[in-house]
């Protein structure tokens, strides 16, 4: 570590500690941390398209998580590298905001990086290459915009919609069934969507798994499931016409948060005591009745004797239903959540056609389904899976299908799969790149370079020739002045990716080029790096 | 400049060849461990646990065996899920899942050896999974309509699934006590109905089903032991002290005679609580929770049967025989529904006191008692019969039967092998691979039972190649044998959840190239 020294040979002590800490600056601080950035986007470039692998991760806990999206692999990665935590952040930015498309980010920030460092090796400024990315990035994006397909859908047409979604599904082991979950989950968006203000609440699609049975089963329910079970054993198992009462209140005495006691210390008070006692169960249920429930949901437990008169009277319950699934309820049958049994009202009921209780396997695993609801505007994708780990990833993968469809919905534009895009955005860069007096030409040719690292994974992953095909595509795509060229990942025996069905939204595609950039930039702008060293 | 230092300390990253080998091989050593249980002829394991008292278990069922291992390697925790998962789902088939799984990864690793993409090998996979499921498919036979023969047909597969378990020796008489119990369920999968008693002592031959229900408790002291025409009342209620629920509420007293007034006023409150039982024209009482001294003697008094501290389980099954309610309040007493039954009767099983009613009137739950010379034989034929009774409560629902031994692997290798034949590519070597690690099946059943496996398959084989061969592996006189004859079957929905679940799993492994393990959680030391 250099240190300055004063006129006398003593040193400056600047930082705390700072013999302790270890300190890179200038150009090698630079080529560490994007040697860091690469070794993260070559973890996940093997993940990228349809043929790509899964990474297993094991947690410090000891379970498996096998997974192909690239948001999962990072954020279980354990990272320790700063750098490599920016690219994680990256990745996860990118599944917040789109959904998809975060192991293609990754894969496109690594490939910057990589070009970067040749630059900077010849002696260019980091800052310039940080300004060439920036106009770069720029044409990129306006070209996507030109080559962007508008298409129309409706909510009677999906056929569009499914299409994109299979895009997306078809990277991930579900791919057996991508045709079914992908219109399992273009119909689920479509129930929830407002189409007149082209939003989507996602939050209204409550994603269930249970292990058991096969992808096959996977089904769309308009309507909520909860796991549980009737409170009482006895009671009836189907309800049809059902009004339920969604209480957060206890069957149980009050429980007032200001402390009191209540002193016992005659005969006569202790029996009054225990006649209230018993009136106020009967009253909180005659209430329940009394509005015209026929079924309670509660997110608090029951008394064994509020138990009993619930059962006795023919008044089903539920009980210690969560938070989250009691607003669902709520959304879904058009019902109130009352928080005291004074407030029932029959206009706070919620209504829904058909309540029963399924049970699955061997064991006694019991699920309510709440079906034909007044308002079906919240549903339940309700995944079944071979284990554990193929429900929790067909979870992420329908989480992704589903964030593709919102974003269509958003938007309707679309762009070309398959690295089309990426190919069409790269030609278009490089034919700009001329134009640009100084340095900069040079940072953007070498985006444009980087653009072509996509498809070029694609194709590495698919078995092809990585260069042979890329080139043939890039000059199919000049020749025939067709950007929908890509890489035929399938071996379909067509490079034209509309014949293929393969597309992807142009936001999406937009984010990952804008995202990739913006933390390259970032990257290439340190030059020291101030680390404590290890203890 | 390579970078030293991506991961946190300890934690690992295997990447391409490394993290296939290491999946691979921790696969196949948990399918190879759990191969010699499968089939008639299958050797049992011993488990000692590392907790208090090491006690020892002895099994032959494979979802117990994974269940008790700690396993390190993530592969072959992934084989441990499905087989966990088949448990719960099927009942039966937890080790053939495995050990299928494990042969489908070992001949894809010959196949990733002759630099065949993982990628292909899992779309063969896939294909020949289809395929094999349709070519079952077209085999089933459903006697849902005969109900004589359906009943044979879940004989057939208790016998079966129990013969490769330590209840051979006396399949007939438990596949006998198995279907009668799931008949009795009447097409509810609900398996918590039937109750299993285990007693120590005897021999398993001695074990019974009752059609009543035994309750595993005793009856207080003075009162009837033994009761004609019952009316049950079947509650969960404060028996002890009935505490005042309003919160807040406490005795204060500020003289002796003032206690005395209140212990008055609770035992009143007692006495009127046990009047209103009463009152229900019972002369049983069956309560979920502690009934006290004093309370007992008031039904002593009455000439009712009390009977405390019935666990749960033993009140919802309780409940379910007599078709009484569970009632917690009793003001009313004309809407609680009782339970009957015609006779109660304290029993001796071995030197237990146990009760016994009799006579119930809805039949869905029963109990089956098991007599044994040890806790360990005891308990791994409560886990044999508990796979029994989930094959057949599967089978009563989904009836299609296949029949065993090795034949649906052989028809279904058959049917695989023929479209390995027809297709074009690389993916025809996956296709054959699949069937044979279908073979493994029928071939591990073999070696099992000591006989001389290549043969045995050889001829199989050549005995399937006629159209609708009944043909498949019989251990007992170790050559191949007619299925049908010999009565040997197996639900079709088992070897369905077999074929689907071990493809995903090897599909999921297959799938990996890079395995991230990260460090361990730091665990105090808690000794």
């Amino acid at each position: 570590m250099a240190l300055a020294f004063d006129e006398f040979g003593r040193p400056f002590i600047i930082i705390k500690e700072q013999e302790q800490k270890t300190r890179l600056r200038g150009l090698d601080a630079q080529k560490s941390n994007i040697s860091a950035g690469k070794a993260v986007a070559r973890i996940l470039r093997t993940s990228l398209g349809p043929k790509g692998m899964d990474k297993m991760l094991q947690s410090p806990d000891g379970d498996v998580t096998i997974t192909n999206d690239g948001a999962t692999i990072l954020e279980q990665m354990d990272v320790d590298n700063q750098i490599a935590k920016l690219m994680v952040e990256l990745s996860r930015s990118q599944d917040y905001e789109i959904g998809d498309g975060t192991t293609g980010v990754v894969v496109m920030a690594g490939a910057l990086l990589d070009q970067a460092e040749k630059l900077l090796e010849r002696g260019i400024h980091p800052i310039r290459v940080a300004e060439g990315y920036e106009m770069a990035s720029r044409i990129a994006v306006d070209h996507l915009e030109c080559i962007a397909n508008k298409f129309e859908f409706g909510a009677a047409d999906i056929e569009p919609l499914v299409q994109t979604c299979m895009t997306t599904l078809s990277s991930k082991i579900v791919n057996r069934c991508k045709r079914s979950l992908a219109e399992i989950a273009v119909k689920a968006v479509l129930a929830v969507a407002d189409l007149e203000r082209k939003d989507v609440n996602l939050d209204l699609i409550k994603v269930e798994g249970k292990v058991g049975g096969k992808l096959e089963d996977t089904e769309l329910i308009y309507g909520i499931i909860v796991e549980k079970d009737m409170s009482h054993p006895q009671m009836p198992k189907q309800i049809e016409d059902a009004k339920i009462a969604i209480l957060t209140c206890p069957f149980e005495p009050p429980k007032p948060k200001t402390k009191h006691k209540v002193d016992i210390d005659t005969v006569e008070k202790f029996q009054t005591l225990r006649l209230q006692e018993q009136k106020y169960f009967d009253d909180m249920v005659q209430k329940c009745k009394d509005v015209g429930a026929t079924l309670v949901i509660c997110q608090w437990g029951f008394d064994d004797e509020a138990n009993h008169l619930l059962m006795h009277r023919n008044l089903p319950a539920v009980r210690w239903v969560g938070g989250v699934e009691l607003e669902l309820i709520a959304i879904a049958t058009g019902g109130r959540i009352v928080p005291r049994f004074q407030e029932l009202t029959p206009e706070k009921l919620g209504k829904a056609g058909l309540v029963r209780e399924k049970s699955f396997g061997t064991t006694k695993d019991r699920m309510i389904y709440i079906e034909h609801c007044a308002n079906s505007r919240a549903v339940t994708i309700f995944i079944r899976g071979g284990n554990k780990m193929m429900i929790e990833e067909t979870k992420r993968s329908i989480h992704d299908a589903l964030c593709v469809a919102r974003n269509l919905i958003h938007n309707n534009s679309i762009v070309y799969g398959g690295g089309s895009a990426e190919i069409s955005c790269s030609i278009a860069v490089e034919a700009a790149a001329d134009k640009y007096p100084g340095v900069e030409q040079y940072a953007i040719r070498a985006f444009a370079d980087a653009l072509d690292a996509i498809p070029m994974a694609l194709a590495e992953n698919s078995g092809l020739q990585p260069i042979e095909t890329l080139s043939a595509v890039k000059a199919q795509q000049i020749k025939e002045n067709n950007t929908c060229c890509g890489i035929d990942c399938n071996d379909v025996g067509t490079n034209d990716m509309r014949e293929q069905d393969v597309f992807e939204t142009l936001i999406g595609k937009k984010q990952q080029i804008l995202l990739a950039t913006q933390v390259v930039k970032m990257i290439l702008k340190i030059d020291d790096v101030i680390s404590p060293s290890n203890y | 400049m390579a970078v030293d230092k991506l991961l946190k300390d300890e934690a690992t990253e295997e990447k391409g060849e490394r993290a296939r080998m290491a999946s691979f091989v921790g696969a196949m050593a948990i399918a190879d461990l759990v191969k010699t249980t499968l089939g008639p002829k299958g050797m049992d394991k011993i488990l000692q646990s590392t907790g208090r008292g090491n006690s020892v278990m002895v099994t032959n069922d494979g979802a117990t065996i994974l269940k008790s291992l700690h396993i390190e390697n993530p592969a072959a925790k992934v084989l441990v899920d499905i087989s966990k998962v088949q448990d719960d789902e099927v009942g039966d088939g937890t080790t053939s899942v495995v050990v299928l799984a494990g042969e489908l990864l070992r001949e894809a690793e010959k196949l990733v050896a002759t630099k065949i993409h993982p990628m292909t090998i899992i779309s063969g996979y896939r294909l020949a999974a289809e395929y094999a499921r349709n070519a079952l498919l077209q085999k089933v036979m459903d006697n849902k309509e005969d109900e004589e023969k359906f009943k044979s047909d879940l004989m057939k597969i208790a016998m079966t699934s129990l013969s490769s378990k330590i209840l051979s020796q006396d399949k007939e008489h438990f596949a006998k006590l198995a279907v009668h119990a799931v008949m009795r369920l009447k097409g509810s999968t609900n398996l918590e109905a039937i109750q299993i008693i285990k007693k120590p002592g005897g021999s398993l031959k001695d074990s019974f089903l009752d059609e009543g229900f035994i309750l595993d408790k005793k009856i207080g002291i003075g009162q009837p032991k033994r009761i004609e025409n019952a009316k049950i009342l079947v509650a969960n209620t404060a028996m002890d002290t009935d505490k005042v629920k309003i919160y807040g509420a406490r005795v204060r007293v500020d003289s002796m005679s003032k206690v005395v007034d209140i212990e008055g006023a609770e035992k009143e409150k007692m006495r009127e609580k046990v009047q209103k039982i009463i009152a229900h024209g019972i002369n049983c009482f069956v309560n979920r929770q502690l009934i006290y001294n004093f309370p007992e003697e008031l039904f002593a008094d009455a000439g009712v049967l009390a009977i405390e501290h019935a666990d749960f389980d033993g009140i919802e099954r309780l409940a379910l025989v007599t078709g009484g309610e569970i009632a917690s309040t009793f003001d009313n007493p004309e809407l609680v529904k009782l339970g009957h039954c015609n006779l109660i009767e304290e029993i001796m099983i071995g030197e237990d006191k146990l009760i016994h009613f009799s006579g119930v009137e809805m039949g869905q739950a029963c109990t089956i008692v098991l007599r044994g010379a040890s806790f360990h034989v005891l308990d791994e034929a409560e886990r044999s019969l508990h796979d029994a009774l989930c094959v057949l409560s599967q089978t009563v629902n989904d009836s299609r039967v296949v029949l065993g031994g090795g034949w649906p692997e052989m028809v279904m290798a058959k049917a695989v092998d023929e479209l390995a034949r027809t297709t074009p590519g690389k993916k025809s070597n996956a296709i054959e691979a699949f069937s044979r690690a279908l073979l493994a099946i029928p071939t591990t059943i073999a070696d099992n039972a000591g006989l001389d496996s290549a043969e045995l398959i050889a001829k199989l084989r050549a005995e399937h190649h006629k159209e609708g061969s009944p043909a498949g592996i019989d251990v007992i006189s170790g050559s191949v044998g007619d299925m049908a004859e010999l009565g040997i079957s197996e639900s079709f929905k088992v070897k369905q959840a077999v074929l689907l679940s071990a493809t995903e799993a090897a599909e999921m492994i297959l799938r990996v190239d890079d395995i991230i393990t990260c460090a361990p959680r730091k665990r105090e030391d808690r000794m």
